[in-house]
């Protein structure tokens, strides 16, 4: 993985000590509050319903155990013994004492990380596939290219008081796991007819009040003109954007309202002044490219007969190999799937004592290293075949072994009500009483894969209106009621959800998702899977089966 | 008022008249309508002229003008409106060498963003210890982009 040269280090210890310095400035009444609040959201601090809350960035996913300990560490010290995963990447602590958030930033720095541009108005953390290097379905790893884009966003100096807040993915695989075509920029590598690998450049995507897919811009950029390109689409955005209304201020509502032809020849017009000026360095991408290539994989045979007989004879281990863990492009190794979902917990929370377990599975088994995926697991993406029965073992004490990966209760929940000042209704005992609904696994299984995601308030950060269910808290005189939708997509073949029809109330939930997963049981076909069914017969029936006593 | 250009105090006074204000013979600037209406008027009466853009005006009007202006004065009101950032680089991406000065409540934190995109002049008012403020400039040794400044992104001295 990329590692801090004495240049990338300076910088990180330097912003440290500015806001060391900027949060003197605000406790001694140098700064206002209103002075105070984009410079702290610029270093992913809120103030939040019970305390800060910071977010530090964890760029396009990818973690090191030393890096996983310092969470741990942070957790221990600083908060109350956990972290929040979040489907952008990051990790968000929920009870930091402001006064100690500078101490954070300089026991992050020590480790090469930091929470630059986590929040505020800016480019956020760049994010990717979180099998890059290692998915089978993979043109080229995208990671060097994120970090290039870490970089050239890092502290831009035009670009850090932008309109709203500005999201980046990156993908280099045919299967989208990223989500390119929800943020505000995707970059998909994609090859020409000449077989040059270059660009696919979509915009304007995005989920919250306004869920909009992304529209290609650009269906193919030359490599060396990432940046350039990049530049002239922010330059548009910083000057057209709006500002006199945040809910409207987002690179999407401008694409929207300017046209995508239109906006798409602003860029144009734009980048042809500046690109033959700042063309990508050949040796930067070669020097950042060096820290991705691949592990020293062993050579392994594809087949191993000590796991297939452990797969045989152990319909535990078998369960969570099929649902847990995915194929690796080296014979012999298996990426796997790290459940934060286990029934009954927050979706994406992890202790201190689990992460630093975590980390020394990581220095064991997967080159000491670990990726967050975007639906707020983990994955340790080199593990040996011939080792998983151990991995799971010691994952299954850890309670990261639940087999429900991509399953009805792998949910992806934001913090909801119970953590966040935005949200109108709960999001996390929502997905809890879900997930109390399956006492076998047998029923989840039969489900099969279904992607429920559960926000609490139309800010979407629970991603609602791109699951498959899709569950969004509203406020109704005081009481938190859920409206459903189905059918929403965030992967290559993205949609919006559809709506099922008037909010339920909160205890209602439970029983609403048995009626919708007994309608698919009903009407499957074959081995279609739940979005393939509602897509193929709509959402009539549905809506049929779930109001029918109402 | 007090002003920091190229990084140290000056004491370089400039008058902002008001679109109704008449032109003095001395050192004014002007908002871009009436620099734009004015302009020959301007040029004869004015020492100096100066032109005030707000964070909507387009700086590309300026382009023929730039070798009759001395100033470009940009409103930073409120200062988390980020476009005089674009303006500022805009302007010296089309050749304008003269000042470009920032103005209204701009923060401390910013200026060093300011002084990258082409920003070499800040106006405060009386009661600001200038040199509290000058500390802003040397908050960052690194810089990862080209931007309108001299500073070099690292990869070119990787």
């Amino acid at each position: 993985m990329y590692q801090y040269d004495h240049y990338d280090q300076t910088l990180v210890n330097e912003r440290a000590a500015q806001f060391r310095e900027q949060t003197r400035r605000f406790l001694a009444g140098e700064l206002s509050e209103d002075q105070f609040r984009p410079l702290r959201l610029m270093n992913g601090l809120y103030i939040q319903r019970h305390a800060p809350m910071l977010r530090i960035a964890i760029p396009y996913g990818l973690l090191s155990s030393r890096q996983v300990r310092m969470l741990a560490h942070i957790a221990r010290k600083y908060d109350k013994g956990y972290g929040h995963f979040t489907t952008r990447q990051n990790i968000q602590y929920n009870w930091p004492r402001l006064e100690e958030v500078p101490d954070i930033l300089d026991d992050l720095a020590s480790v090469e990380m930091h929470a630059i541009q986590t929040s505020g108005n800016c480019i956020r953390n760049t994010t990717s596939d979180h099998l890059a290097g290692v998915a089978v379905d993979e043109l080229e790893d995208p990671r060097p290219y994120c970090e290039i884009i870490r970089q050239w966003s890092t502290l831009h100096p035009e670009f850090s008081f932008l309109p709203r807040k500005f999201k980046i993915a990156v993908s280099g695989s045919q299967r989208d796991r990223a989500a390119t075509q929800v943020h505000d920029i995707g970059l998909q590598l994609v090859n020409n007819a000449q077989g040059e690998t270059g660009f696919e450049v979509l915009v304007g995507g995005g989920l919250g009040r306004t869920p909009i897919i992304g529209v290609v811009i650009r269906p193919f950029l030359e490599k060396a003109h990432l940046l350039s390109y990049l530049e002239a689409i922010l330059r548009v955005y910083n000057r057209y954007g709006r500002r006199d209304n945040k809910y409207k201020a987002r690179i999407k509502i401008l694409v929207k309202e300017t046209g995508p032809a239109r906006f798409a020849a602003m860029v144009e017009d734009e980048w042809l002044k500046i690109r033959d000026g700042m063309l990508l360095d050949e040796g930067e991408l070669q020097r950042v490219s060096a820290f991705f290539q691949p592990h020293d994989y062993l050579e392994l045979p594809s087949k191993d007969a000590g796991l297939e007989q452990q797969l045989l004879s152990n319909a535990e281990f078998a369960a969570w190999y099929r649902r847990n863990t995915v194929p690796h492009k080296v014979a012999g190794y298996r990426a796997v799937i790290l459940s934060l979902k286990p029934h009954g917990t927050p979706p994406g929370d992890m202790s201190d004592s689990q992460m630093d377990a975590v980390a020394d599975l990581m220095d064991a088994y997967s080159f000491g290293e670990i990726r967050v995926t975007h639906t707020q697991n983990l994955v340790m993406a080199d593990v040996r075949q011939d080792q998983l029965f151990e991995v799971w073992a010691k994952l299954k004490l850890l309670e990261l072994a639940t087999p429900n990966v991509g399953t009805a209760t792998d949910m992806i929940t934001c913090p909801g009500l119970d953590f966040c000042s935005l949200a109108n209704a709960v999001s996390i005992p929502v997905a809890n009483a879900i997930q109390a609904l399956f006492d076998s696994y047998d029923y989840l299984y039969d489900l099969g894969d279904i992607r429920i995601n559960i926000s609490g308030c139309m800010n979407g950060c629970g991603h609602h209106t791109v699951g498959h269910i899709g569950i969004l808290g509203v406020d109704k005189k005081g009481e938190e009621w859920y409206q459903i939708t189905l059918a929403g997509s965030s992967s290559n073949d993205a949609s919006l959800g559809e709506r099922l029809g008037p909010s339920v109330a909160r205890d209602e939930v439970p029983a609403v998702m048995e009626r919708i997963f007994l309608t698919y049981r009903d009407l499957r076909e074959e081995e279609e899977s739940f979005l393939e069914t509602v897509r193929r017969v709509g959402i009539q029936p549905f809506q049929e089966r779930v109001y029918e006593s109402h | 008022m007090k002003v920091i250009k190229n990084g140290q105090p000056v004491d370089k006074s400039w008058t902002h008249l008001t679109d109704e204000e008449p032109s003095q013979a001395e050192p004014c600037t002007v908002s871009l309508a009436r620099w734009l209406l004015e302009k020959e008027q301007l040029l004869k009466t004015l020492s100096a002229v100066g032109v005030r853009l707000s964070a909507a005006d387009a700086p590309e009007p300026l382009a023929t003008d730039l070798d009759s202006i001395s100033l470009v004065v940009l409103d930073m009101h409120p200062f988390t409106d980020g476009r005089p950032f674009t303006q500022a680089r805009i302007l010296r991406d089309i050749g304008y060498q003269g000042e470009i000065r920032a103005r209204g409540d701009f923060l401390r934190d910013q200026m060093f963003f300011l002084s990258r995109v082409g920003v070499d002049a800040f106006e405060f008012p009386e009661d600001i210890d200038l040199q509290d403020r000058l500390k802003a400039f040397e908050e960052f040794t690194v810089t990862y982009q080209a931007a309108a400044d001299a500073r070099r992104p690292v990869h070119t001295l990787r």
